[in-house]
């Protein structure tokens, strides 16, 4: 039965230097107090996976020296802009990219779900991904006739991390229609999860609610993290926070300004 | 870019969306990937005169967006044949419609860095009917050859590949795309510019009619329905274009 911890500290022990972090795209329950933890504790060497794509969580962890290599489909804060810090990192070669198209990522996690080796995805052939990506293989697929097709390897995740609306005491977590964030605690070794509140009722026990239930059989831990995702959205629940994305994306322009973020904003816990 | 033009009632921006609403024809299902706002005003006009056809997907929206089994099901979707239009763009786009969203310069030195091929080399593949659409018409976006391939414009033809480029939507102008040529052709120049100019801000050749189009202005009706209609449900997932060319205000749950 998954750890109710005590503080969010007690719940990211799972996540340690060196770990290969599964995480979400912006809109789908980003678990960013933790990650302003992860921050503030100075993780190091970090291989973040980021299911497709990232955008505050990545730039922020990269902008703070977490990461070593990312795999992902794309960093950017969307509407705001491009993802400053990446973008600077990329520049200066100091992250190992692993550049990926999002449902090949899907597909890699996907195989892990099923714990066989490579799945076999259309498209790919003839991209520079696929060129860069000596991960990646092009076969001839064997049930046809000189049909090139591309095999992609299971992801190799120890946590997915993220952040969803309640958690029952047994530790099932209630993700609601954000189902891909089953698939990937399915498929990374274990998961950490920040929750808005803590629920009396078992999660498994509505048939209503089950279907958008992870088992806590899949978790190791669970922090409570009230408006846990802020400034990202959590789907039904709230908005992201435009203004606090854009203030983000002035500072963060800059390394200076960046480091004056940090302050304001991770290592003081937010007054908001 | 959002400038109204003189003796113009309709912005840059309305303008490219009726231009893409004649692209998406008659359509199931067109779905719109992320920070396309364009594409998706005009994939929810085109809902609106098709009275509910084609369904539109825009990613990242509560309202519009029908999967509950998140990305995954789109990209599964999109491999079955069920997304018949989707929308591409590029930092840098060629003469062949390749198209790069990942850097310029050397790959492991780049000069600039875009985002990310998000899920453009799978969606170029398999969706019928890509529309590419670049809001800097210059020789620096549209290229003679782009420096990483994120995803190519064509396929040998023993690459599964039942999708690609049908054409490309600029601030300027209209371009069709020939996929047994792997050229462009000019369609259409948009009002207030000329050939001369496209000439100038395109650095691949591409071809053309002896006499070229205007492209049509918006209609009165397609300016109405993207204004009353339409612009109030784009504001769920993009509220800056929506309050910027629309004015419509911020108004979210939170």
């Amino acid at each position: 039965m998954p750890l109710i911890a005590k503080n969010l500290d007690e719940a990211l022990a799972p996540v340690v230097d060196g770990s290969a972090l599964l995480v979400p795209h912006g809109t789908c329950g980003v678990a960013m107090e933790a990650t302003r933890a992860l921050v503030r504790r100075g993780t190091r060497r970090l291989r973040l996976i980021a299911l497709p794509t990232s955008s505050l969580q990545a730039d922020l962890l990269i902008g703070a020296g977490c990461v070593d290599a990312i795999e992902t489909s794309a960093v950017s804060l969307g509407e705001i802009g491009p993802a400053p810090r990446f973008t600077q990192a990329m520049l200066a070669g100091a992250l190992r990219m692993k550049d990926a198209t999002c449902p090949a990522l899907y597909a890699e996690v996907q195989a892990a779900e099923k714990g066989v080796p490579f799945m076999p995805l259309r498209g790919l052939v003839g991209s520079d991904l696929v060129r860069h990506r000596t991960d990646w293989r092009v076969i001839d697929n064997p049930f046809g006739d000189n049909d090139p097709i591309v095999l992609l390897p299971a992801i190799d995740a120890d946590v997915a991390l993220f952040h969803a609306p309640m958690a029952d005491r047994a530790g099932n977590v209630w993700i609601g229609r954000q189902r891909e964030l089953i698939m990937m605690a399915h498929a990374a070794r274990t998961s950490v999860v920040t929750v808005e509140r803590i629920c009396d009722d078992d999660l498994l026990s509505d048939p209503t609610l089950a279907p958008g239930t992870l088992a806590g059989f899949y978790v190791e831990t669970i922090a409570v993290a009230p408006r846990g995702a802020w400034p990202l959205m959590l789907p039904g629940y709230y908005a992201a926070d435009e203004a606090h994305l854009s203030e983000y994306a002035g500072l963060a322009a800059t390394a200076d300004g960046f480091a004056r973020y940090l302050d304001r904003y991770v290592h003081e816990r937010r007054a908001a | 870019m959002s400038v109204v033009q003189p003796e113009q009632d309709f912005r840059i921006e309305e303008l490219l969306a009726s231009v893409i609403v004649g692209l998406i024809g008659d359509a199931r299902h067109v779905a719109v990937g992320a920070t396309s706002p364009i594409p998706a005003t005009a994939a929810l006009l085109a809902r609106e005169l098709g009275r509910g056809r084609p369904r539109v997907t825009i990613l990242g929206s509560r309202a519009h967006d029908f999967f509950s089994e998140g990305g995954r099901e789109l990209f599964d979707c999109a491999g079955q044949g069920r997304v018949d239009v989707f929308f591409l763009s590029g930092g840098q786009i060629d003469g062949g419609a390749n198209i790069n969203l990942v850097s310029t310069g050397d790959y492991h030195h780049p000069q600039v860095r875009f985002p990310g091929s998000f899920g453009s080399a799978y969606l170029y593949y398999v969706v019928p009917r890509v529309i590419l659409f670049r809001l800097e018409h210059s020789r620096r976006t549209l290229v003679p050859k782009v420096d990483f391939v994120s995803a190519p414009g064509t396929s040998p033809p023993n690459v599964y590949r039942p999708g690609g480029p049908i054409a490309l939507v600029t601030p300027l102008c209209l371009f069709g795309f020939d996929r047994v040529s792997a050229r462009f052709r000019l369609r259409s120049v948009h009002p207030g510019h000329t050939v001369d100019e496209v000439t100038d801000s395109t650095g691949f050749a591409f071809d053309r009619p002896d006499v070229v189009p205007t492209t049509p202005a918006p209609s009165a009706e397609n300016l109405r329905l993207m204004r009353e209609v339409v612009a109030p449900q784009l504001a769920d997932v993009y509220p800056k274009f929506a309050a910027k060319v629309f004015g419509i205000e911020q108004r979210r749950a939170g």
